[in-house]
Formats: structure tokens, C-alpha cells, sequence
């Protein structure tokens, strides 16, 4: 296999609180190929954005910390790298769109002065040929009556119309990947539909490799090729999608699994996973799914799980159950 | 025109309900009762309080605003004569105040929690606290008594040749400035924090922008709306407080000459005075608001 176009490894964040530091994830390492689509899923609070948002350096530098780890693009470590590097990254090779399209668009500049300072800053685009460029990367991303639209500002439009322009600013420089923090979860279920689909089409006309974090797994399981499984600020499993929902091995992705509602199912409740996700703050020795774990054995207390590989490109962080199934070690 | 027709009956209540004969005071401490109440006739304060106001209202509806007991002078060419120092005062201290206030609060929020931000918080706090005329002498002192580059006090004209204007303004301009740009560097600091931890900060940031064109432009187009706000309170402010500054530094302002016409109970003038200031403030604040359109798609009718 090919040097991945993204690699982060072993990846530690740190958030300032008033007692000291807490980790939002810890150890964390995810490979995006070049042309690959990667899932990232997990509940609120896992460290799924937290992820996403590290790739591009964009958290608050008063705040957080990355004491370890490294993500390398190409041949740079983004956690290394100068201000000026990641400038010439953020939106050109790498691009990113966010959860909440209603709030990421800035509401005080048009559409189309947004879209632009993009192209004028990457590709040196300016006047009439970056409002052609604006007007027809808006058309790509199915937004009617582009050229009018684009003089509009953000108030005007509606959510799933400033996701798609959200989109249109990202895809302006045909990134080489794609970073998507939940950009459907705010969305109606219709809209929803349409902006993966949108999604889908784009990645394959623009041949971008796309990390999608959701924590919708239905999602995922259209969407992805490989899915990351994370809980409590840790991968717990990795998988290719297929191979994924036949045969999960981590505890919560099956319980996650279990949990997504079968329309031809007569169970009167929805299944759940009991318990809730732990905070950064809480230390649970061990596994730090083993409070909710059906399956929990005493040795899971004693000491955080490593990743071990499965078979077929799948890992997981639980010894006991990789044991039970009685698969070989890669 | 409800707000102005309330603040000139405000106008007119508030000097009847002082204490204080006018007639008793322009007639002269030795006059006959006789001589008083001719005075007082002829001034119209003889006739009903409703009577009074309904004159006052009348001669303002004809632009009449009445003339000077002390300056023999009409009220509006009393007050024109002077208005233009004061507005001047008041338009050049607000042009120090903005791009140092906006400077200074935009650097104290992005360097939020840093030596930085209790730097220019600390300087903010002084300049809000230390009272304006303390500053003012401290002022003189240095600059004209031991620099000697501005006249102490005084005034020049600005047909006079716009140096002479400068040199004259330019200490008042700066004293009264001090205050503004404290309250403007808090009021900018509070609106940049909130608007640096937007989304669409973020969002601008992961567009390749530099951090110099992501506050510079994103986020301080976003704070305009406040910052707006609080220097149109400023300058309404800057009128009020000119009282103080054009006493210290004699200039000819409206400040100056309100004092003298309340100390001689001169109530046409001070009616005039209130009246027409009070309708600058109304004026300010429809720029203001025509200012927020500008800033703000959102509140712009289409």
C-alpha cells in the first residue's frame, strides 16, 4: 500500500481547564489514503471533532495542547508546522466544512465575497474571473439561480442552501481532502439526503479523498470505505465498512450497531447502550468502556487495551473479545 | 419629531421649577419692585404657566428660540456662535478615540488572558477612572508649560488657518479623549471576544486566511455593530463632558457658555441651549442607526 495522503499517529490533545489540563483524546492514529473515503464515528464527547479539528490546527492555541503524537501530510508534520505552511494547506490541499452551517458562514460579508477569499488567496483569483469561478462553483453544488444567489448574504438562505455554500468554499481550490465535521446532523432528514449525495457526487468528479466525522453510523454505512470506531477520546476499532457491520469486534461497536433502528423491527423500544460517555475528567482505570461493557472481565481494569489487528484490515482495543473470537494476529 | 417636541417642553419645565427670579436678577439687586415687574412683563413671565409654555411652543414652531437676557444676543445666534468649537471638540477627540479604542480593545481580546490584555485593561480602566479635569491640568503642565508646544488655552478659529485650530483643539481633544478610548477599548475587548469564538472565525481560518485579514476582517466587520453603538454614546457623551474641558482650556463652547447663562439665570438661553443640543442628540443617534444598516445586512429593509 501507498504512503497514505494523511496520517496521524498516536495523536494527544489537551484542553486547558481551571484545575490543570485534561486529555479530549488520547493515542489516537487514523490513515486517510489518497482517493479513500474514512468514517469517524462515535457518540458526543468521543473526540471525533476534536480529531477533525487537529488535522488543520484549528483550536483555540490559548487553550489546547498537543503534547504528543504527529500528523503528517505529505511531507509535512501539521503539528510542526509553520503558520505559514498551514495557511497555504488550510483550504487549498486540505479543506474543511462544520456541523452547524447556520453559524459558520459569516453573516455580515455576501456569499460570493466569502466563496472568493479563498480563490483570491489560493490561486490569485480576482475580479470578474473569480465571481465566474464563484458563480459556477455554486452552480456544482446544485445551489439555483447561482448568479443571484451569490450577492445574497448568508441570512437569506436557508440551511441546507448555506451548507451547499459552505461546500462550494471548500471544494474552491479542489482540496486533496475533505474534512466533514457532521455536516448533515443539522440538517432535516431530506436535506440530510440530498447534501451526502451531493457529497458523494463531488468526491468522485473531484477525485478527493474525504474524512467524515458523523456519529450517525447509517451515515457512515452509506458514506464510507473504512470507518473509525471512537469512545472516550480513543479509537476503539478500525475497520473497512463491510467487514465492520458483519463482524464487529469492539463492544461498543456492536452496541452501536445494535442501536441503529431497523425499520422492520417490531421491538417496542429503541436499543440502547446503557450508561453514558465518561468525561475527559473522569479517570476509569483500564478500558474506559468497561463500566458499560456487557462483556467486562476483570483484566479489562487493569490497564488501557491496546490496538491489536484482527485480519482484513480490522483493529480493535479489546484483547478478550479478540481472543473469544479466536481470529489471528496480523 | 415626538422625542425633540418632548425635550423642548422638558426644556421649558425644568428652568420653571429652579429656584431663582430672572426679572429680580436682570433688573439688579437695587431695582423697585416697580422696575421688577415691568421686567417681569416684559419678559411674559407675568402670564400663566400654561400660557408660558404655549408662547415657548409657538415662537419655537416660527424658529424663534427667544434672545439672551445677558448676551443681547438671539439664543440662536448665541448658540451658533459657539456650537461649532464644542461639535469640533467633541468630532476630533472621537477621531483619536476610534482607531486607538478599536486597536487597543481588538489586541486586549486576542491576547485575551495574556500580559497583554491586563496592559491595555489596566491603561482602560485609568483612563475611564482618572477624572477628566486632573488630566486636563496634568496636560497643561506638560505640554504647554514645560514643552511648550500647545498654547495653554484659548482658542483660534479654524478660518484662521487650520494649524492655529489644531494647536488650540488638540490638548482639550486628547484630554477628553483619554476617557472614550478606555470605554471604547472595554466595549471593543467585550465584542471581539464574543465574536472570536464564532464559528465563522473558525471557518475563515480554515480558508487559508491570515490571522491579520481573520480579525482585521471577519471578525471586526462583526464587532462594528458595537463598537458603533458605543461611539455614538461617546460623542453624545463628549458634548456633555466639554462642560468641564472648555472651562479648563477657555474655549468659547456651548459648555462654557451654558455654566455662565445658568450662574445668570439667562433661562431663554439655557431653554435655547438644551433645546438645540438636545436636538444633536436625536441627530447623532439617527446616524447611528442609518450607521447600523450599513454595517449590518441583517437589519437592512429590502
Amino acid at each position: 500500500m501507498a504512503a497514505p495522503l494523511l496520517s496521524i499517529r498516536n495523536l494527544t490533545v489537551q484542553f486547558r481547564v481551571d484545575t490543570g489540563w485534561v486529555t479530549a483524546i488520547d493515542d489516537v492514529s487514523l490513515d486517510v489514503g489518497a482517493g479513500d473515503c474514512v468514517g469517524v464515528v462515535g457518540e458526543s464527547g468521543s473526540g471525533k471533532s476534536v480529531t477533525a479539528l487537529s488535522v488543520l490546527q484549528l483550536h483555540d492555541r490559548v487553550s489546547t495542547r498537543m503534547p504528543s503524537g504527529s500528523i503528517l501530510y505529505q511531507d509535512d508534520d501539521l503539528l510542526r508546522a509553520k503558520g505559514s505552511t498551514m495557511r497555504r494547506i488550510r483550504g487549498s490541499e486540505i479543506a474543511m466544512i462544520f456541523q452547524d452551517p447556520m453559524s459558520s458562514l459569516n453573516p455580515v460579508l455576501t456569499i460570493a465575497d466569502q466563496i472568493s477569499e479563498t480563490l483570491r488567496q489560493h490561486q490569485g483569483l480576482t475580479g470578474a474571473a473569480a465571481r465566474r469561478r464563484v458563480v459556477e462553483l455554486l452552480g456544482l453544488v446544485r445551489i439555483p439561480d447561482a448568479a443571484r444567489r451569490a450577492d445574497d448574504y448568508p441570512h437569506r438562505l436557508s440551511g441546507g442552501m448555506r451548507q451547499r455554500v459552505m461546500i462550494a468554499m471548500a471544494i474552491a481550490c479542489k482540496p486533496r481532502l475533505l474534512i466533514a465535521d457532521e455536516p448533515t446532523t443539522a440538517l432535516d432528514v431530506t436535506i440530510q439526503a440530498q447534501i451526502l449525495e451531493l457529497l458523494r457526487d463531488l468526491r468522485r468528479e473531484l477525485g478527493m479523498s474525504v474524512m467524515l466525522i458523523s456519529h450517525d453510523l447509517g451515515v457512515i454505512a452509506e458514506f464510507a470505505q473504512r470507518v473509525v470506531v471512537m469512545y472516550a477520546g480513543r479509537v476503539v476499532e478500525a475497520a473497512p465498512v463491510t467487514q465492520l457491520f458483519r463482524r464487529p469486534v469492539h463492544p461498543y461497536t456492536m452496541g452501536l450497531i445494535a442501536a441503529v433502528p431497523a425499520l422492520d423491527s417490531e421491538a417496542p423500544r429503541l436499543t440502547t447502550i446503557a450508561g453514558r460517555i465518561p468525561g475527559p475528567q473522569e479517570i476509569i482505570p483500564g478500558c474506559r468502556f468497561s463500566p458499560r461493557c456487557a462483556l467486562v472481565q476483570p483484566s479489562c481494569l487493569d490497564e488501557p487495551p491496546s490496538m491489536q489487528t484482527v485480519g482484513d484490515g480490522q483493529s480493535a482495543r479489546c484483547p478478550p473479545r479478540i481472543q473469544v473470537l479466536g481470529v489471528r494476529h496480523g | 419629531m415626538p422625542v425633540i417636541l418632548i425635550i423642548s417642553i422638558l426644556a421649558f419645565l425644568l428652568l420653571s421649577l429652579l429656584p431663582g427670579d430672572p426679572a429680580m436678577i436682570i433688573a439688579g439687586e437695587q431695582a423697585s419692585p416697580a422696575a421688577i415687574e415691568q421686567v417681569r412683563r416684559q419678559l411674559g413671565l407675568d402670564r400663566s404657566f400654561l400660557e408660558q409654555l404655549g408662547i415657548w411652543l409657538f415662537n419655537l414652531a416660527r424658529g424663534n428660540f427667544g434672545s439672551s437676557l445677558i448676551l443681547n444676543q438671539s439664543v440662536l445666534s448665541a448658540v451658533g456662535e459657539r456650537l461649532p468649537v464644542t461639535l469640533s471638540l467633541a468630532a476630533l477627540s472621537i477621531g483619536f478615540t476610534i482607531p486607538v479604542g478599536v486597536f487597543l480593545g481588538s489586541l486586549a481580546a486576542y491576547y485575551r488572558r495574556t500580559w497583554i490584555d491586563s496592559a491595555v485593561m489596566t491603561v482602560a480602566l485609568l483612563g475611564v477612572s482618572i477624572p477628566a479635569f486632573w488630566i486636563a491640568i496634568l496636560g497643561v503642565i506638560l505640554f504647554s508649560v514645560q514643552l511648550g508646544w500647545v498654547p495653554s488655552s484659548g482658542f483660534a478659529p479654524i478660518s484662521q488657518g487650520l494649524g492655529g485650530w489644531f494647536a488650540s483643539m488638540a490638548l482639550p481633544a486628547l484630554t477628553l479623549s483619554l476617557f472614550q478610548i478606555g470605554f471604547l477599548a472595554r466595549m471593543t475587548r467585550s465584542a471581539m471576544l464574543d465574536v472570536l469564538s464564532q464559528d465563522y472565525i473558525r471557518t475563515a481560518r480554515a480558508k487559508g486566511l491570515s490571522e491579520w485579514r481573520t480579525v482585521g476582517k471577519h471578525a471586526l466587520r462583526n464587532a462594528l455593530i458595537l463598537i458603533i453603538t458605543a461611539t455614538g454614546i461617546l460623542l453624545s457623551a463628549a458634548i456633555g463632558g466639554s462642560v468641564i474641558i472648555e472651562q479648563v482650556f477657555a474655549l468659547p463652547g456651548i459648555g462654557r457658555m451654558v455654566v455662565q447663562a445658568i450662574m445668570a439665570r439667562d433661562y431663554p438661553l439655557v431653554q435655547g441651549t438644551m433645546l438645540i443640543l438636545g436636538f444633536t442628540f436625536v441627530m447623532i443617534n439617527l446616524i447611528v442607526d442609518i450607521l447600523y444598516t450599513l454595517a449590518d445586512p441583517r437589519v437592512r429593509h429590502d
